[in-house]
């Protein structure tokens, strides 16, 4: 046996999509900035990956992710050290393992990155659950800063007139907390120029994910997955649109040299609920091993999910409505209905369904659904039980066995 | 005591309950599960607000709806509805409060068919003026609603007789838990907690006048020399578990207060008879201790308890979380740090229907009682 290293193999290569560098390059340059501002003097917010981060960006304000941050954790198989350490500090395991790991890290600035730059202030915007309504508090009163809550009225059926003011009311009411928090007026063509660079993110980030369309797919939502954070932590900046600009390029150059996600793609699949970050690679490998493809999902595309509710000419006024109709605000049944718009826009041959043990907003209704799309869709239904983070919540073996089952179930459909 | 039999027949079969009121009545019964629900406009409309507790029976009814890390009440009372024990309700409210609900909601609203649907759309803060304005609007909203559903009016005097009449429920359940702090022997907590959940449950005239009563014989008792009780504050979210309160007590301990919403949250505060009626109902439910899944100031919750544990002079403070409760279970390490840095003990107890062993717990329960 030899030490030497193999020769990559040419048709891996060919495969690996280019601007991951690019994307490597633009996360470490933004969590150096972070981890620095206080030698540059500005302002660090932690806000919730569904907060409205347009008015930080242009206050000039640097937006962090704790959930970005819990993602890391997962994917650097740190999880469950961390959620253990939070549970010593009595927090039940029951709860969401991105709270767990990331309030385990703040007093001993633990986790892959050493801990996350200290906030300035906190903005918590509820519309993707109420865990973090609990999870900001506990850290408002962790780095006593001040807490602003961004409250979107859950529409299980409806967004209310009066829903409608008073999350209005709140955009302002936002705008007047950064200028206390910054000591300074917001820029209103700043902001202008921000709101129309997200929109356009945001259509970019669509694009890059309606390639897959295409049979086969260029990509997966595996790549998606990673290729996500921009559109989450930096909307709303050039380098956003630049960012997505090139890889949607890459992708229609794929697409022309017929470079798929998957060597041969004979079923394509989607994906509900976040990723199990610990074990992405190995699920990917799994399914591409039965030559399937997660080709879309219903996780990355909430970041562009509402972009018919926004007016460029109006974005502080639109964003109300735009940031309480995202996916995780609305009832069931509507998300039952953007599922089989999603089967029938990719033309998926099945779901896969991770119920996640620590995002009860995102699971508790998947049943539902499974339902409502097998009785108007006829496509199997895989359900998974695990959790995003706390890699102990994970059986291996039986979640091997039931994707091989359900890969048979569909290899006998075709 | 005798006076407590008729609520405790109540509470073991609520469903019973309801049914024969009903027919005797022939009005309407609205089913709800918060006490952030706006009973008073429930009551006004004429129909009987009936608080869903969950039986705890056939609760594997659920299984086809929600995971098993759903809490047991929200999976019991979804079992409740589906095997057609709620088959009497003309209707069904839920108040926005933890992400279990809301999906209980959309559960409930998708699968069952009986009676109207109605979402109350509760902000999550409610410590400023937009949020306050917001749920005088949403109080006002949810009244239209339900004189539509229930096809009456709701006028600003059946609101006030409400209005009035759960200001002197409210004071009176305040002042049997007084009693009961006073004198720990006089009420059994068994006896004050099935009052409690009666007084979700029954008739609200008949209960109020059957309070009052019982109210008027035990105010006239005179204290007996206190007995040497350990004394606990009981804290946490709802405790559908009835026997968890007389397992305590036969542990050798009194228990003084009941801080849950099941308890005494459900009857804090009362309604100011002047202005706008809905905004005074509405006022009372922003200004109360707030509950885990609502925000107000950071530390409201945990001081309110430290406080509580020390007026009522409390030797300790059990917590009586339900399992998978993400709103408690997230407060309680700040709150159990705050009761420390007080010298105050305090224990965990995660429950869930159906209760486990009963011996466990109350090997847990004297364990701690020693400790003090
Ligand atoms: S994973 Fe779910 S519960 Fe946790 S923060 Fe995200 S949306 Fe909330
Ligand atoms: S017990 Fe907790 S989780 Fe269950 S419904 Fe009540 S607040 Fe929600």
């Amino acid at each position: 046996m030899s030490n030497e290293p193999k020769p990559a193999d040419p048709e891996k290569e060919k495969r690996k999509i280019k601007s991951v560098g690019k994307m490597k390059e633009i996360m470490t340059g933004y969590y150096i900035e972070a981890k620095t501002a206080e030698q540059t003097g500005k302002k660090v917010a932690w806000i919730t990956s569904g907060g409205p981060v347009e008015p930080l960006i242009a206050m000039d304000v640097i937006p962090v992710y704790p959930e970005n941050h819990g993602a890391m954790i997962g994917a650097s198989k740190m999880g469950s050290d961390l959620c253990e350490k939070a549970e010593s500090m009595g927090y039940a395991r029951d709860l969401c393992s991105y709270a767990r790991a990331d309030i385990a890290c703040a007093p001993i600035n633990g986790g892959p990155i050493g801990g996350l730059p200290k906030p300035d202030m906190l903005v918590c915007c509820n519309n993707i659950c109420g865990t973090v309504l609990k999870w900001y508090q506990v850290q408002a009163r962790h780095f006593g800063v001040p807490l602003f809550i961004f409250d979107t009225p859950f529409c299980h059926t409806e967004f209310s007139a009066e829903a409608r003011r008073y999350v209005r009311r709140q955009v302002d009411e936002y705008i007047e907390f950064l200028e206390g928090v910054c000591a300074s007026k917001m820029d209103v063509d700043r902001m202008h120029q921000v709101g129309r660079l997200s929109l356009e993110g945001q259509r970019l980030w669509q694009a890059v994910l309606d390639t897959t369309m295409h049979k086969p797919a260029p990509m997966s939502a595996f790549d998606a997955f990673f290729h996500l954070a921009l559109i989450v932590t930096l909307r709303g900046t050039q380098t956003v649109v630049d960012y997505y600009t090139a890889l949607l390029a890459e992708m229609k150059t794929r697409i022309e040299n017929r470079i798929s996600a998957v060597p041969k793609e004979t079923y394509r699949l989607l994906w509900d609920n976040l990723p199990i970050w610990y074990r992405t690679r190995w699920l990917s490998e799994k399914f591409a091993a039965h030559e399937a493809c997660l080709v879309a999902d219903t996780y990355t595309s909430a970041w562009c999910g509402t972009m018919k509710y926004l007016d460029e000419a109006d974005f502080l006024g639109t964003m109300a409505e735009a940031y309480s109709r995202i996916y995780l605000n609305i009832g069931v049944d509507e998300m039952a209905r953007d599922v089989i718009a999603m089967i029938d826009k990719y033309a998926a041959d099945g779901v896969v369904m991770h119920s996640n043990r620590s995002c009860k907003p995102y699971s508790f209704g998947q049943y539902d659904i499974k339902k409502i799309i097998q009785r108007e869709r006829d496509v199997p239904v895989l359900l998974i039980e695990a959790d995003m983070v706390d890699e102990r919540s994970f059986a291996e073996s039986q979640v091997d066995t039931r994707i091989d089952a359900f890969m048979e179930v569909l290899e006998n459909r075709k | 005591m005798t006076e407590f039999q008729l609520f405790h027949d109540i509470v073991t079969d609520p469903f019973d309950y309801a049914r024969n009121w009903k027919e005797a009545n022939r009005r309407k019964i609205v089913g709800h599960f918060c006490s952030y629900t706006p009973e008073e406009i429930i009551h006004a409309a004429g129909a009987l607000p009936f608080r869903i507790f969950g039986s705890g029976e056939a609760i594997s009814r659920s299984d086809e709806h929600l995971q098993a890390y759903s809490c047991s009440f929200v999976r019991s009372a979804l079992a409740d509805a589906l095997s057609g024990k709620l088959a009497f309700l003309d209707g069904t409210v839920f108040p926005h409060t933890c992400d279990t609900i809301q999906r209980l909601s959309d559960i409930w609203r998708i699968n069952l068919t009986f009676g109207f649907h109605s979402d109350i759309g509760l902000p999550v803060k409610l410590d400023t003026a937009s949020a306050r304005e917001y749920l005088k609007s949403v109080f006002k909203k949810f009244k239209n609603e339900l004189s539509g559903h229930l096809d009456c009016t709701i006028t600003t005097d059946d609101l006030q007789r409400a209005a009035g009449l759960y200001n002197r429920m409210r004071s009176d359940m305040k002042q049997m838990f007084d009693l009961r702090r006073e004198n720990p022997s006089l009420i059994s907590s068994n006896d004050l907690q099935a009052l409690v959940k009666a007084s979700m449950i029954m008739d609200r005239e008949v209960f109020s006048e059957k309070l009052s009563a019982i109210l008027r014989d035990l105010s006239a008792i005179k204290p007996q020399p206190s007995q040497s009780l350990k004394r606990l504050v009981l804290s946490g979210g709802m405790c559908n578990i009835p026997s968890v309160h007389s397992l305590i007590e036969d542990c050798g301990a009194a228990i003084v207060w009941d801080d849950s919403c099941s308890g005494a949250r459900y009857f804090e505060g009362s309604i100011a008879p002047h202005g706008d009626i809905i905004e005074s109902i509405a006022e009372r439910y922003m200004d109360k201790i707030e509950c885990p899944a609502k925000h107000t100031d950071l530390f409201r919750r945990g001081e309110a308890l430290v406080n509580i544990a020390k007026n009522n002079k409390a030797d300790g403070v059990i917590f009586l979380f339900l399992k998978f409760c993400d709103p408690h279970a997230f407060d309680y390490p700040y709150v159990k740090e705050l009761l420390v840095k007080e010298g105050i003990a305090s224990m965990l107890l995660e429950i869930e229907a159906p209760l486990p062993s009963e011996e466990q717990l109350k090997t847990r329960c004297q364990a701690f009682l020693e400790t003090l």
